[in-house]
């Protein structure tokens, strides 16, 4: 019975949670690693295009409420989330023809497009800001639970609950839904192949007839479909701040490099590896010891490798062995 | 002469906006920019000696400036003897195992050849070295915490004068630049900016919660000042006589002897705090004019030509026989002491030192914003840059009212769209910076003053 109630306990504060969250920095972290493959630049922007789609995805869930329209138990966001992909792919390739095209066809060095995306951010930020302000905003509506602690604890009689929010269960379906499409597409259709091509060699691919226009543009597509999904995911399970989102590129950058940066796969896998390590290291084991132990041997502390307050260097630090050690990521991507 | 005058007449430009600031808002205000001015132009001079001479990007320009910061707390504040006497002991003996793990790895890499036993036993003496030393550290790190939490909490300084950190957040700053150096200056270029990025949240995160160090979140006030206090010049007399002269003229009018003496007092208590920010800018400019000049010199060496060298075309100069894996770590290390400088230099003009403060919006990104604007590769333009790019991130805001109220002029001053755009004015500063920046990246990418290399 403890032992059940130690893997309850892990389950419900380390798997689930770390499993939502690695979903959401997954999302991120392809998104940077096909700005990386095909456009070949660190786009510093990433952070703030999230919450620029969110902050849509906000927008237009407030217009469905006002007007009355919902999902029931689901978040209304499910059905703002497409509007929001929409005006999110008009901002993305209205970008790349005002700003990044330049510089692509000028053959720029990737330092000055990464420069360039800077600029991206700060516009992006004042941007967002002044349209839904800096605040701490929460749009989650619908059915917040799907299994309560105290009725998990009731229907097994353990001692220990676990519960499972609606927006995590929402979160892992739609990553696991949109990843698979997107490996599909990368490695059946005849775009995806040819996507591929053009980030392995540049110079093959324009001479067996690919067209890098198009390629390019339906890159910015699914850049902005994996950027609006994977922002409004993270904000409807935690809540929308731009601070925030600013500040989740530097996890989502250690996941794709971990990962293997050029590689989607990698970087899929690669936002599980963060997200479990942040949690793993920083929970406190105290409880999952009394379960485990006999009362003899109880610890005294926490049993917490490192304080919470640590939880973003956990994942740099990663990043920095990896670095070290395979600097091409764990699942090689391009050596770089 | 002729030939610089494009960077005299940016400079006169400059310097006639910070006038006009302050004549038609207040000299006060005019101060505190120059002054903020003249420390981000500190930053972006040893930004630019990476970036402009070397070609190597570094986005961890907030970690240095945060080591300056706190080498500005270690030297200046009074040791706390509570505190010594409570935990002292643990911390120097976790002092001394991190000395001696790290020595540890030193031989063993050194004994042994490449392998994976070798990779097993360095793995194995950091983890055992972080168990003992969390053991070690633990008890006298909460006692530390425990002497006087509201007042104190932590170790405190050596007591010297702050000026001294000066140099100690320089060489804190080159410290942390030679072991982030010794790691990452292999990696290729925008691999190494999101590494520095990444290394320099991590440094910030140790500050903000190493308490028994830092006070982490709580904040150290009240740090020791080079330059005098206001409350007492307000009192000395020679201050009181000086203000009198400067003011004479506008005192001379009141006849009232009461209300003369009133006028008086309020511009002594002016004067004073505007006397204060003079007394900085004083010791900023000889910073300023001290790195300028060395900076100036090394650009024009030969050391200079081989930077110049190893950043335009790095196997050549390989195959000239430059060893360009130790040039690149030199560079590092001096650009980063630089921004330490820097560092140190504004946690003693603010007087206090906010962990929390410390994001790299402001002091990684706005510096590389001032760099890119300003010119890489010109020390003058750098400096230009620092000076420009302060300028319009304070002033931004009443321009982006101004402006605010000119386009919805004809709307209702209660109509929503009005008052949310007056509202989010502060924000108009981003706005400003990011399309600055990509103007400048599109039109004139060398920056205003763009680099000149004449051979002399």
């Amino acid at each position: 019975m403890d032992f059940l109630n130690a893997i309850i306990l892990l389950l419900n504060y380390i798997f689930v949670p770390a499993l939502a969250y690695g979903s959401q920095l997954a999302l991120g972290a392809i998104f940077v690693t096909l700005i990386y493959g095909i456009l070949r630049f660190a786009n510093f922007a990433t952070g703030d295009m999230m919450s620029f789609g969110t902050m849509f995805t906000i927008l237009f869930t407030w217009y469905f409420q006002s007007v009355g329209i919902g999902l029931g138990f689901l978040p209304t966001a499910l059905i703002a989330i497409p509007f929001a992909i929409i005006f999110m792919i008009g901002y993305m390739l209205l970008i790349d023809k005002f700003v990044f095209k330049y510089y692509r066809v000028n053959k720029s060095p990737p330092v000055q497009l990464a420069m360039v995306s800077i600029g991206v951010m700060f516009v992006t930020q004042a941007v967002v800001r002044i349209i839904i302000g800096p605040s701490d905003r929460r749009f989650f509506d619908g059915e917040k639970f799907l299994i309560k602690a105290s009725e998990f604890k009731d229907m097994t009689g353990l001692n220990e609950g676990l519960a499972i929010k609606s927006t995590q269960v929402i979160t892992i379906l739609v990553t696991i839904v949109l990843v698979s499409t997107l490996f599909w597409f990368l490695n059946k259709t005849k775009t995806g192949k040819s996507m591929r091509a053009y980030s392995d060699n540049e110079d093959l691919a324009l001479l067996s007839g690919i067209d890098p226009k198009k390629i390019v543009m339906i890159t910015w597509i699914i850049a902005g479909i994996l950027a609006t999904i994977g922002g409004a995911l993270y904000g409807l399970d935690k809540s929308f701040k731009p601070f925030t989102y600013f500040n989740n590129m530097l996890p989502i950058f250690a996941a794709a490099i971990v990962g293997g940066i050029g590689n989607p796969f990698g970087a899929f896998l690669g936002g599980y590896v963060i997200a479990f390590s942040e949690i793993l290291l920083t929970y406190a084991y105290k409880k999952f010891f009394m379960y485990v132990l006999p009362e003899s041997m109880e610890p005294d502390g926490l049993v917490q490798l490192l304080s919470t307050d640590y939880k973003f260097a956990v994942s740099f630090s990663i990043l920095v062995i990896v670095l070290l050690y395979r600097p091409s990521g764990i699942f090689k991507g391009k050596v770089l | 002469m002729r030939k610089n005058l494009n960077v005299i007449a940016a400079y006169s430009i400059m310097m006639g906006l910070i006038i006009l600031v302050g004549i038609f808002q207040s000299w006060n205000i005019a101060l505190s920019i120059f002054n903020l001015c003249l420390i981000s132009a500190v930053m972006t001079m040893g930004a630019n000696i990476q970036w402009g001479y070397a070609g190597l990007i570094n986005f961890g320009i907030m970690g240095y400036t945060a080591l300056g910061g706190l080498a500005a707390v270690l030297i200046s504040v009074n040791p706390v003897q509570e505190a010594w006497s409570a935990g002292g002991l643990n911390i120097l003996l976790s002092l001394f195992l991190i000395i001696g793990m790290v020595l540890a790895v030193r031989y063993v890499l050194k004994k042994y050849e490449k392998s994976k036993n070798r990779t097993y036993a360095i793995a194995t003496i950091i983890i055992l070295g972080i168990i003992i030393i969390r053991f070690v550290s633990e008890p006298g790190i909460e006692a530390i915490e425990e002497v006087d939490p509201a007042k104190t909490g932590f170790l405190g300084g050596f007591g010297l004068p702050i000026i001294f950190s000066w140099i100690v957040g320089a060489l804190f700053a080159g410290g942390l630049a030679f072991v982030i150096g010794k790691v990452a200056l292999g990696l290729r270029a925008d691999y190494l900016a999101i590494a520095t990025l990444l290394i320099s949240e991590i440094v910030i995160a140790i500050i903000k919660h190493e308490d028994w160090l830092t006070r982490g979140v709580k904040n150290v006030i009240g740090l020791k000042r080079p330059a005098p206090y206001e409350v007492n010049l307000q009192q000395t007399d020679w201050f009181i006589n000086l203000v009198e002269k400067f003011n004479s003229s506008k005192l001379n009018l009141i006849s009232d002897f009461a209300e003369r003496q009133a006028a008086l007092n309020q511009f002594v208590i002016e004067g004073s705090s505007v006397f204060v920010k003079l007394c900085y800018s004083g010791l900023f400019l000889i910073v300023v004019i001290i790195l300028l000049i060395l900076t100036q010199k090394a650009l024009y060496s030969p050391w200079g030509r081989m930077m110049r060298a190893i950043r335009d075309n790095e196997e050549a100069a390989n195959a000239m026989g430059k060893n360009v894996v130790k040039q690149h770590l030199l560079i590092f290390v001096l650009g980063s002491a630089i921004v330490g400088i820097a560092g140190a230099m504004l946690v003693t003009q603010d007087g206090l030192f906010t962990p929390g403060s410390y994001r790299p919006m402001r002091y990684t990104f706005l510096i590389w914003v001032m760099v890119i604007v300003g010119g890489s590769g010109n020390n003058f333009g750098a400096i230009l840059g620092g000076f420009v790019v302060w300028f319009l991130w304070i002033e931004s805001a009443p321009i982006g009212l101004y402006l605010v109220n000119l386009t919805t002029a004809g709307l209702d001053d209660a109509h929503f769209l009005k008052v949310h755009l007056i509202e989010s004015v502060p924000y108009f500063r981003f706005l400003m910076m990011g399309a600055g920046l990509l103007l400048i990246m599109r039109y004139r990418p060398k920056g205003i003053l763009p680099e000149k290399i004449e051979i002399k």
